[in-house]
């Protein structure tokens, strides 16, 4: 096929002459999902742990709830989100829609339950381990909250990455509340979208080229500098 | 780590609070596609001083945008609904800017004779005749209601296995069609502009029935005080301008004049 060769080639044209509009989006891109990651990180690590070490009557149910949310739709997230911030919205007047914050918003709403949920799973094992430990200790709750999150950080990576996965790789909710405006919305998923539907196969696929390959350097680097998944660590 | 990470967020958060003026338009697929937006918009920003950013949509959603004071204009081709947008308080008034026109495309052993036909009408009755599989917008955009009102004239609902309604922008349908070696309804500038035509080939043009008129509408600051009315305003005497019209004029695809400017001042 001359159609996968010709985008691959262009993909790596794009990259080596160091096209500005490609990285203006790529740029974005990272800006919108990291700060989506932190935001929904610090959300979501704590409450996965609090879940593990808190017994409550709704706690199955809150549990249950998070893991159905962890499938939630990114078109329909986006969706409400554009009805939220829309000027005749309920937070119309922050004129939020069409910006970058509307999409990082939008993303932390998908991935904040994937984030909650996987932290809790492994947390929840870690206590189980931990529980006779650290109740002996008389450690306060936040004390143990903390123990867990730093003892089970790899695990958490994990959680982390798999949001940072699910939110850069995400169109639908984007697409919709950021407007997929050249130069100041304009993400890697929203421009593939956009250029398939112009026709250009060649330069949509080296769009996904360079999303693939982004995707693969950046959970490789963390995994380096957080020194896991090495042979001496198991 | 975390430090680089603070920095790159700071300067992405600084990089979009540190921009100059800018005014939204929500315009429509087929403008967009068409590529005369990235010789106008340059223009636009030299000349005027400000950035226009478009919110490339169908015209359905483009009025809704406006209705919901979303966007400042709007640059659309359906011209019923933009007089109810502007007679129901949305939009202060209607501008006509240039036109195009729509063509029919389809694949190249031509079941359906669309090559002979003599009208639009009567291509579309030879289309639904020979039940030939036909790929609509069906999107509520302004090429969806255009199609739809000359099917209304003809006389036929277009119903059946053959009539495939994509729900997807013009590219989308196009690419829909190519896959398929369907029959479709297109502006000509997307159809010239379109990079995936496989062995489709244009097959019926040049009926004024199929006369397409693009106008401008800004969004109305009495019913949202927020807009930007004067950038608004700046934008529409430039596009109705003797440069606005040189620029729309020269622009050629494959040496075909895209656009007719038809403004009156």
């Amino acid at each position: 096929m001359s159609g996968y060769s010709e985008g691959f080639w262009g993909a790596w044209r794009l990259i080596f002459t160091f096209d500005p509009e490609l990285y203006e989006i790529i740029f974005l891109s990272l800006q919108v999902t990291v700060s989506a990651v932190i935001i929904a990180s610090v959300i979501g690590l704590p409450l996965g742990a609090w879940l593990a070490v808190n017994r409550f009557w709704l706690r199955r149910y809150v549990i249950a709830v998070l893991n159905a949310l962890m499938g939630l739709p990114p078109v329909v997230v986006g969706l409400f989100v554009y009805m939220a911030l829309s000027r005749a919205g309920p937070l119309g007047g922050f004129g939020l829609l069409f910006s970058p914050a509307a999409m990082i918003i939008a993303q932390v709403i998908i991935i904040t339950p994937l984030i909650a949920s996987l932290s809790h799973q492994s947390i929840r094992d870690l206590w189980a381990e931990y529980h006779d430990l650290l109740i002996s200790m008389n450690a306060t709750r936040a004390q143990r909250i903390r123990a867990l999150l730093w003892d089970g950080r790899r695990a958490l990576l994990t959680a982390t990455l798999a949001g940072f996965g699910r939110a850069i790789g995400e169109v639908g909710a984007i697409m919709i509340v950021g407007g997929n405006i050249e130069h100041v919305t304009r993400a890697l998923t929203t421009a593939i979208a956009l250029e398939t539907g112009r026709g250009n196969f060649a330069f949509a696929m080296g769009l996904g080229l360079v999303l693939i390959v982004l995707a693969i350097i950046i959970n490789l680097a963390i995994h380096i500098i957080g020194k896991t998944e090495r042979a001496s660590t198991w | 780590m975390n430090l680089g990470w603070k920095t790159l967020i700071a300067a992405g958060l600084l990089a979009s609070a540190g921009q100059a003026e800018t005014m939204r338009m929500a315009v429509t697929t087929s403008f967009y596609n068409s590529g005369l937006s990235e010789i106008l918009l340059p223009e636009i920003k030299l000349e005027l001083g400000f950035d226009v950013e478009l919110i490339v949509v169908g015209t359905g959603q483009a009025l809704r945008l406006g209705a919901a004071g979303d966007v400042d204009a709007i640059l659309v081709h359906a011209r019923a609904a933009e007089e109810a947008f502007v007679s129901a308080g949305f939009g202060t008034h209607r501008r006509e800017i240039m036109y195009n026109d729509f063509i029919f495309v389809g694949p190249p052993d031509d079941p359906a004779k669309l090559a002979e036909a003599k009208t639009a009408i009567a291509a579309l009755q030879s289309i639904a005749m020979a039940e030939a599989p036909f790929v609509s917008r069906g999107d509520d955009s302004g090429t969806n209601k255009k199609e739809l009102a000359l099917w209304g004239e003809a006389g036929i609902a277009p119903e059946g296995a053959w009539y495939r309604a994509a729900g997807a922008g013009m590219g989308a349908t196009l690419n829909t069609a190519s896959g398929m070696n369907a029959y479709a309804f297109s502006d000509r500038a997307s159809w010239l502009n379109f990079g995936n035509k496989g062995e489709l080939s244009l097959l019926f043009a040049g009926d004024p029935a199929l006369f397409n008129q693009y106008a401008y509408i800004p969004v109305n600051p009495a019913r949202w005080p927020h807009v930007k009315n004067d950038l608004a305003m700046q934008l529409e005497t430039w596009l109705t301008s003797e440069k606005a019209a040189g620029l729309i004029n020269a622009y050629t695809i494959d040496g075909e004049q895209l656009f007719i400017f038809n403004a009156t001042q």
